[in-house]
């Protein structure tokens, strides 16, 4: 197993992007491609689990868009994805936080991880 | 046609160029050894046969062992029989990966994953009998009818029932070669091939 995730290491590059895990906060921007033309859409919202190790590792956003809640799977190592911003570090006691999903307004807020120097 | 023998390695996924994650299998193809070559005038057909695979001296006989001898060759593992070389195709001649090329369609053969006596539930994907509850107690993964009484008062061959399912010879055909990295006899096909990882594969054009 180990040989085929060091092989696909060599295959796709996976660009480096900030540390984030479930409970974040973060924007992604990624290219969207409408015929010839390309360009740039952002998806806001909370990172509800990070799935999968190496190349094929993806993670799942999710956000309330007009009262309905919106969730997107983007693989890390897409080449579409353009950037990726870190809004707010929450603070979750789970890796995958689908109770998330049964929250709405007060309840659905996540406490900030208060981070200390080193 | 011609073809090779491999190992099974993994999966993993790849990009294409239109940035579409495309999944793969990694196999281990090659370098395969020629043990003979078969002729018309000698064998009535023409083909090759190529081997892979290390295998211990001392579990080969002494027959394979003066076989191997004559191709020059450690004795190995896996041998087998393919037709659609090319003539100039000699003893001991080294088969590499590099017989295939990006973009080219092949069969994979292999021996998929055994699952031992399994009912027809999980063999050939019959729905069970009746409910799981109002009294029902035993019916839930059965077959069902297996066919009428009186007459024709036998059933029908190839009636389909419980028994040994996997571990049987599959072939997959038409996928997709999406790499050749010869320089270490890797081909990565799209999609899955029957087996385990570490299982032998003919992968062929």
């Amino acid at each position: 197993m180990d040989f085929v995730k060091e092989l696909s290491k060599e295959l796709v590059e996976v660009k480096d992007w900030p540390e984030f895990s479930a409970g974040d906060n973060i924007t992604v921007t990624y290219k969207i491609k409408e015929g010839d033309k390309e360009r740039l859409q952002s998806f806001q919202g909370v990172v509800i689990q990070r799935k999968g190790s190496g190349v094929t590792e993806t993670f799942t956003i999710r956000k309330i868009s007009n009262n309905v809640g919106v969730e997107r799977i983007f693989p890390i190592a897409s080449p579409f994805i353009e950037e990726i911003k870190i809004n707010k570090h929450g603070s979750v006691r789970r890796a995958r936080i689908f109770y998330f999903r049964e929250r709405r307004g007060k309840s659905a807020r996540i406490k900030e991880k208060k981070r200390f120097a080193n | 046609m011609p073809g090779i023998i491999g190992r099974k390695v993994g999966m993993t996924s790849v990009y294409s160029a239109e940035g579409k994650a495309t999944p793969c299998t990694v196999i281990e193809a090659g370098p395969c050894v020629v043990t003979q070559v078969k002729t018309a005038d000698k064998d009535g057909y023409e083909a090759v046969q190529i081997g892979f695979g290390d295998k211990k001296e001392k579990n080969t006989p002494n027959a394979m062992k003066g076989h191997f001898k004559k191709a020059k060759t450690e004795p190995l593992h896996k041998l087998i029989e393919v037709d659609g070389f090319a003539d100039d195709v000699k003893l001991g001649d080294m088969i590499n990966v590099d017989i295939f090329a990006e973009g080219e369609y092949v069969d994979v053969t292999g021996t998929s994953k055994g699952k031992g006596f399994q009912g027809v539930v999980k063999r050939h994907g019959f729905g069970g009998v009746g409910q799981r509850t109002h009294g029902q107690h035993n019916r839930e993964r059965a077959p069902g009818s297996i066919g009428a009484a009186s007459y024709p008062a036998r059933v029908f061959k190839g009636m389909r029932m419980a028994g040994q399912t996997g571990n049987e010879k599959v072939t997959v055909q038409n996928l997709v070669v999406l790499k050749v990295l010869a320089e270490k006899n890797l081909l990565l096909v799209k999609g899955s091939i029957p087996g385990p990882k570490g299982s032998y594969v003919i992968v062929k054009k």
